[in-house]
């Protein structure tokens, strides 16, 4: 399937570059596509590949450093599709807190996955059909990269006319996310509030016990894992 | 964990350049790449760094978890009090035009409050929950 996507990309970079050739030197332009075309061939075969070391993969420590790799992959693919906002936050959430966070666990639980269970029969149906549904659902999208999609036509244009004509802020992925659709990221940030929330409940079992477990911690506590360096 | 100097003597000089990073991500948001969700992550990594090379114990002297616990529904409050705010100014729940003398500088001031709402929430979350992970582990 990522193969697939990889053989799609190109062809659209191609279409892409035949598009831009028309304004610019024909050559260079066509130059610019291929190259484009070639990074993201290999970052999708590294991603496939490192998809496969992770499903072989037996030990959980290694498939959480994997995972992080898989994130740092997804980031520069991202910076090669111009979506730097999304790899910034991929490279932090993805290959940063969230391997730390899967490290933490597998310090309280186990490194090693258990053996498999009985039969592989029903997860590799189940992940097939699911599989097999996902790419039939990509062939009812728009082809990537077109300028005419629509995403493209509904009410990106107005926030960039409206961008324009009050000569906002350059950056207009920050004036979509905090200003035209405020309210959006005023319920996003409520979700991480109520995620994190959440996490600390059953983490901590409650605010009661955790601010009293607390108070022990800073009277008694023995530092075992640091010092004054 | 006593003998990695290297590794100290590196995160020390490393961490005030990721702090500088995320501030940067924060306030040029509005012109490069980044915003509040991204700085608040970057800001929560530099001090889960510190805490994974230097100790909880010492983490917890650079962001107590009194304050950090606040942090969390702080920057919500933040954010939605920016829309009530502008509200009394006369306008829409977050229409910043009212926030300053003319269109562009109130929507910049306006985008910069609620980034920072969506900062604090962000960072405030992401060091209570890996505060949480360390301590159920101690017990």
């Amino acid at each position: 399937m990522i193969l697939a996507a990889a053989e799609r990309a190109g062809t659209v970079e191609h279409a892409a570059g035949a598009a831009a050739a028309v304004q610019k030197d024909p050559a260079m332009a066509a130059v610019t596509a291929n190259a484009e075309t070639f990074v993201m061939m290999i970052l999708l075969t590294l991603l496939a590949a490192i998809t496969l070391a992770i499903i072989r993969q037996r030990n959980l420590f290694g498939v959480v450093i994997l995972a992080g790799i898989y994130s740092f992959l997804m980031a520069s693919v991202m910076i090669a599709l111009d979506a730097v906002d999304v790899a910034m936050t991929e490279a932090s959430v993805g290959a940063g807190i969230s391997t730390v966070v899967l490290l933490a666990t597998l310090y309280l639980t186990d490194s090693v996955e258990y053996p498999r269970p009985r039969s592989v029969a029903i997860p590799l149906f189940v992940s097939l059909v699911v599989g097999a549904a996902l790419a039939w659902g990509t062939i009812g999208l728009p082809a990537f990269g077109i300028a005419d999609a629509p995403i493209h036509t509904h009410v990106a244009p107005t926030y960039i006319e409206y961008s324009k004509k009050h000569e906002m802020p350059p950056n207009i992925v920050t004036a979509v996310l905090a200003d035209f659709r405020g309210f959006d990221t005023l319920g996003e940030t409520t979700v991480v509030f109520t995620a994190g929330i959440g996490v600390l409940l059953l983490l901590q079992g409650g605010w009661r016990k955790s601010h009293n477990s607390r108070r022990d911690d800073e009277d008694n506590e023995l530092d075992t894992d640091g010092d004054e360096a | 964990m006593r003998l990695d100097l290297i590794l100290r003597v590196g995160a020390k000089l490393i961490l005030p350049f990721i702090l500088m990073f995320a501030l940067y991500v924060q306030f040029h948001g509005d012109y490069g790449p980044g915003g509040g969700f991204q700085a608040g992550v970057i800001s929560a990594g530099m001090v889960i760094l510190y805490a994974i090379i230097f100790g909880v114990r010492a983490a917890k002297h650079v962001a107590p978890p009194r304050i950090v616990e606040k942090m969390v529904p702080g920057g919500v409050l933040i954010f939605a009090g920016t829309g009530v705010v502008s509200m009394f100014l006369g306008y829409n729940f977050l229409d910043y035009t009212g926030f300053a003398h003319d269109f562009l500088h109130a929507h910049e001031w306006g985008i910069l409050i609620v980034e920072i709402g969506v900062l604090v929430t962000v960072c405030g979350t992401m060091i209570a929950m890996f505060y949480a992970f360390v301590e159920r582990g101690r017990t």
